[in-house]
């Protein structure tokens, strides 16, 4: 990992001059015109934007950027007020949200989503996908979903095993800490066999000592196949992991391109020079670190 | 504020005391038991019924009951209930309600004022007629519309000063308070003993239920509601705390006032033809300018004094109300007594426009005061009270449209329309998820 | 005082229509509160669905019994979907309010004269198990059957085995549901939909299934209080559904046979309290009149509610850990 502080590589990604809404060789998710306000205030406004396959992707910007809005809108959890947007080709306009997780496009949430009286492994147990034992007349009859439940948990213990929650297995997710509540909701979130991954600030509130696990796990989940969309603020992570960088500013897509350039790009250090004047001081601080070592 | 001004915490517990002492006291003097007025074997078969004019029992109206060559005749009880028990089950009786005998300007509306009934399905029969104000032979309907929006608008202001009161609670503790209607009742029952019991003028008896209720509003938080935030109790396991004080001290006052209906002095008030079809009582002119008043201070409070900002910052967030210095418990203090001096203030008017006392009057308009905050946006003050003239006039109107004893019914199903196309109700504004 | 008949009526609450009657609308709020996160406080109105369905369809209609028993356990499915698809997508505190006002205007609605030949009016139903015939289907011949406080005549021994069967199968109906993996998806929605939701679990759908299964859990407990009383509008007040609320919260609302204790518990409470205020008022012991201890025991009622709530939310059986109240 801390080999290569900044990975030269041709991406591949990207056709053309990486500039905000720039075509992918292989895009997973294609987004055109999506608008979206609350009362006055324009939160997303992204005219086209695509999102490579089989890559790790960092979406950031400043706080109130749009970027959560921009993720409930993906995931069908809001609705714009126009636009359209399509995954692997299907368009998801319209499509609730559990149909869009059903396809294989499973989020998880800035603010963890543990299920706090459900213990660690039913919480896994719930991720699993087209479940006999789901429907209300087959869950009358045990034999029917007998079987299929004891698969399932033997994968559920092999994934809990990897986050090293295994221990934890019949605790209620509630007495777990902060930061094994990011791995639970990682975990369960695996379980749905998604093809891509989209992670809401995977590493805010988690100490330190897990950050390193964390990293790998994502990492991890590139190696498995997957493509991997997150939202972050601690850019170290973003540097580290991610092969392509998207920038929001005030609801719009302001650059985007492999993580050593854009974040040397005039327009992202406005955008975060621009909003963070009167945000908290470690985010300053964070980003006064990105464009130092970006000169180094 | 007019009872804001008198707030000192060492007086409010003198006059909290003194109510109780009066509750104490007056509770002897209240035996009213509600048995309907009948005549005829009370076991047997017979027909009864329910005199009310816009939901209020109206007493001493001759019924007569003539059939099969049996004739009997009752007056309805201070509940408007008559029972008249008949030989057979077999004639065909022919009900009358005497005209002449309900209160000025109203009359049977919809029918005759005599009408048949026949006893084939059971020993009893109800035979209600629809009565209403009105003059003999008809009023134009323009103009009837005109006299409902009136009354309309009179009801809407009245559950406006209950709704914004637990409005502003909602918005500041997250609590739907249940026992809001408790506090509307409290006003009534205070001023009931101060007004008839202890004989004080109605002048003075208004203002110091008021000024009780606020001491009652002080009394819940200091006793129950803060000690609770403090336990740090879940929101729904507030509202079910709340359901359990309604039902507690609902029957405290019927413990003390008894089951049936009181009224306050000056109830009766001749009605003044005002225009069209329009008649109000001076009781309804000083309600509704009452109301207004009390509402204009509010909303100045609310703008533009420090604590009504700082109210109004706690409803936006109270995390960062308290972070800015903002003493949340004081507020909230603040919050209880001024909602439940609105709250007392209402049951008084409530007691004046049903007419009368009873000790759930509160429950029975506590779904309306739901549906006026919830249409105006749940924790908005203003929206609570555009929601409650809303829910005031259509409640008024739509018996123009529908029966008389169904005209809650609109008002609510209004209310589940509204969070259908619009969940965020009338005023409120839409709220991002996660 | 006397003592051995207050203590004979105590008893005797232990098993009758209406305590049957409330462990089923208690099993049905167990199901849409205690596992699903539903806040329905229009328990009320299902049970008023199913007793009037009955009996309507019997009167009305000419169903025979069993017929229009089943009649009213489709009206509660139906206003299941009425009520469900306006508010299962809105927040928790906005059900609370459109159920209690949906059971309201039902109730307005049973109660209006304008319905009178259908409904009754305010004398409500009577006469429909004779006439549908449920009384005839009684298969024990007249006589007196138990002991002590548990004495029975051949009609209230039907209504009691009717009832305990309808109750014990819903147990097992609510016990099966929520062992399996449907049960697993609805204690998940409990704790936060949009998580589940995010694991492609329809959970709209799963609400509504709930909402229909306590709802019928509601209904079926009408229906048995009607098959032993009168249907009449004064029952389905929303103070019942307060009531049916503090037995299942005396039982534990996130179990299977906490809403069943919790209601036993709650009449063998009420039942001592109607037997004992009065005849402590009659003798002297309290400074009171009879009504106004009438009146005492709902007092101590709603006292009680608040009492629970504050320090024992899970119930006399819940696990302390399993219902702290979330949301």
């Amino acid at each position: 990992m801390s080999s290569n502080q900044t990975p030269e590589k041709a991406t591949g990604l990207h056709i053309g001059t990486p500039a905000p809404g720039c075509k992918k060789t292989n895009p997973m998710l294609v987004i055109d015109h999506v608008k979206k306000s609350f009362g006055g205030l324009t939160a997303v406004d992204v005219e086209h934007l695509e999102i490579p396959t089989g890559a790790i992707t960092a979406l950031i910007g400043p706080n109130g950027a749009g970027k959560t809005t921009l993720f409930n809108l993906l995931t069908g959890f809001d609705s714009p007020d126009t636009g359209t947007w399509s995954f692997q080709g299907t368009s998801l306009s319209g499509v609730p949200s559990f149909k869009v997780a059903q396809m294989g496009q499973v989020r998880t949430f800035q603010l963890t989503k543990a299920l706090s009286l459900l213990t660690v492994l039913e919480n896994m147990k719930l991720g699993a996908k087209n479940q006999a034992g789901e429907g209300l007349l087959k869950s009358l009859i045990p034999s029917i979903w007998r079987k299929q439940d004891q698969e399932i948990e033997v994968k559920a213990m092999e994934l809990l095993k990897r986050f090293k929650l295994d221990t934890k297995k019949d605790d209620f997710a509630a007495s777990l800490s902060g930061g094994q509540r990011k791995l639970l909701e990682m975990a369960r979130a695996l379980m749905t066999d998604p093809v891509l991954v989209m992670l809401d600030e995977p590493m805010a509130g988690v100490n330190p000592a897990l950050t390193q696990s964390l990293l790998d796990h994502v990492l991890d989940l590139k190696n498995q196949g997957m493509t991997v969309l997150f939202v972050e603020h601690d850019m170290h992570m973003v540097r580290h992991i991610a092969d392509w960088v998207v920038v929001m500013a005030e609801g719009k897509v302001v650059a985007e391109g492999p993580p050593s350039t854009v974040m040397k790009e005039q327009a992202v250090i406005d955008a975060y020079l621009g909003a963070h004047q009167d945000t908290d001081l470690g985010v300053v601080t964070g980003r006064i670190t990105i464009v130092d070592e970006g000169d180094k | 504020m007019l009872f804001l001004s008198a707030l000192n915490p060492k007086r409010l517990l003198q006059a909290l005391i003194v109510l109780v002492i009066a509750l104490i006291v007056g509770a002897g003097l209240f035996t009213t038991p509600a048995n309907a007025d009948s005549v005829g074997d009370i076991n047997g078969p017979g027909v009864s019924g329910n005199v009310r004019v816009d939901g209020e029992p109206v007493a001493g109206v001759r019924m007569i009951v003539e059939g099969g060559g049996y004739s009997a005749e009752t007056v309805t009880d201070a509940n408007g209930q008559w029972f008249i028990g008949v030989p057979s089950k077999d004639p065909t009786y022919n009900v009358t309600i005497d005209e002449s005998t309900l209160p000025e300007g109203v009359v049977v509306l919809e029918g005759e004022p005599t009408q048949q009934v026949t006893l084939d399905r059971g020993d009893r029969v109800v035979k209600n007629f629809f009565i209403g104000e009105g003059v003999r032979n008809v009023v134009s309907f323009g103009d009837q519309l005109i006299a409902r929006l009136v009354y309309g608008l009179n009801f809407g202001l009245m559950l406006g000063l209950a709704a914004v009161g637990l409005s502003l609670v909602f918005g500041t503790t997250g609590l739907s308070n249940f026992a809001h209607s408790e506090m509307v009742t409290f006003g009534a029952v205070a001023a009931l003993i101060l007004g008839s019991t202890l004989q004080l003028p109605m002048w003075v008896a208004i203002p110091a239920a008021v000024l009780l209720s606020g001491g009652f509003g002080w009394a819940l938080d200091a006793g129950l509601w803060k000690p609770l935030r403090k336990r740090g109790l879940a929101l729904v396991q507030l509202m079910i705390v709340s359901i359990g004080l309604s039902l507690a001290v609902r029957y405290i006052f019927q413990y003390f006032i008894g089951g049936g209906t009181e009224q306050l002095p000056g109830f009766d008030a001749p009605k003044i033809p005002l225009f069209g079809s329009v008649a109000l009582s001076v009781t309804d002119l000083v309600s509704m300018a009452l109301s207004l008043i009390v509402i204009g201070a509010f909303a100045w409070w609310l703008m533009r004094t420090k604590t009504g900002k700082a109210t109004r910052a706690i409803s936006d967030n109270p995390d960062l109300a308290a972070a800015s210095g903002i003493d949340v418990d004081k507020v909230i203090r603040v919050v209880w007594i001024v909602s439940a001096a609105m709250a007392g203030l209402a049951g008084v008017l409530w007691a004046y426009f049903r007419p009368g006392i009873k000790w759930d009057m509160g429950a029975q308009i506590l779904l309306l005061i739901f549906a006026a905050v919830t249409l105006g946006g749940l924790g908005t003050a203003f929206g609570a009270l555009a929601g409650a003239i809303v829910v005031g006039v259509l409640v008024e109107t739509s018996s123009l449209f529908i029966p008389a004893d169904l005209k809650y019914v609109g008002a609510l199903v209004v209310l589940i329309l509204v969070l259908l196309f619009r969940p965020q109700g009338l005023l409120g504004r839409k709220q991002r998820i996660g | 005082m006397n003592w051995g008949q207050i203590f004979s009526n105590t008893l005797e609450s232990l098993l009758t229509p209406t305590t049957l009657a409330y462990a089923l609308a208690a099993l049905g709020l167990a199901m849409h509160f205690g596992f699903a996160g539903l806040l329905n406080f229009g328990i009320a109105g299902f049970m008023a669905v199913g007793a009037y369905g009955y009996a309507i369809s019997v009167l009305t209609f000419g169903l025979p019994w069993w017929a229009g028993m089943l009649m009213g356990v489709a009206a509660s499915i139906v206003f299941s979907l009425i009520m469900g698809i306006p508010t299962l997508r809105l927040r928790g505190d906005y059900l609370a309010i459109v159920t209690i006002a949906a059971a309201e205007i039902l109730r307005l609605l049973f109660l209006t004269t304008a319905f009178e030949p259908v409904t009754g009016s305010a004398d409500g139903l009577f006469g429909y198990n004779n006439a549908g015939g449920f009384n005839a289907a009684n298969p024990f011949p007249p006589g007196s059957y138990g002991f002590g406080p548990w004495t029975y005549n051949a009609e209230k021994l039907w209504v009691v085995t009717f009832g305990l069967i309808i109750l014990a199968l819903c147990v097992f109906l609510l016990w099966s549901l929520m062992r399996s993996p449907w049960g697993r998806v609805i204690k998940g929605i409990r704790e936060d939909e949009d998580a589940v939701r995010a694991l492609g679990k329809n959970v709209f759908a799963y609400k509504m299934q709930a909402l229909i299964i306590g709802g019928v859990f509601g209904a079926l407990g009408g229906i048995v209080y009607a098959a032993f009383a009168n249907v009449s509008p004064g029952v389905y007040v929303t103070s019942l559904t307060f009531f049916v609320w503090t037995a299942l919260l005396l039982g534990g609302a996130a179990t299977i046979f906490g809403p069943v204790v919790g209601s036993i518990i709650f009449w063998v409470l009420q039942a001592f309290l109607t037997n004992v205020l009065p005849e402590l008022a009659v003798n002297g012991i309290l400074p009171i009149s009879g009504t106004q201890a009438a009146t005492i025991k709902y007092i101590l009622i709603g006292a009680g509610l608040m009492l629970l709530v504050i320090y024992r939310p899970q119930g006399i059986f819940g696990n302390k850990k399993e219902l702290t109240f979330v949301k």
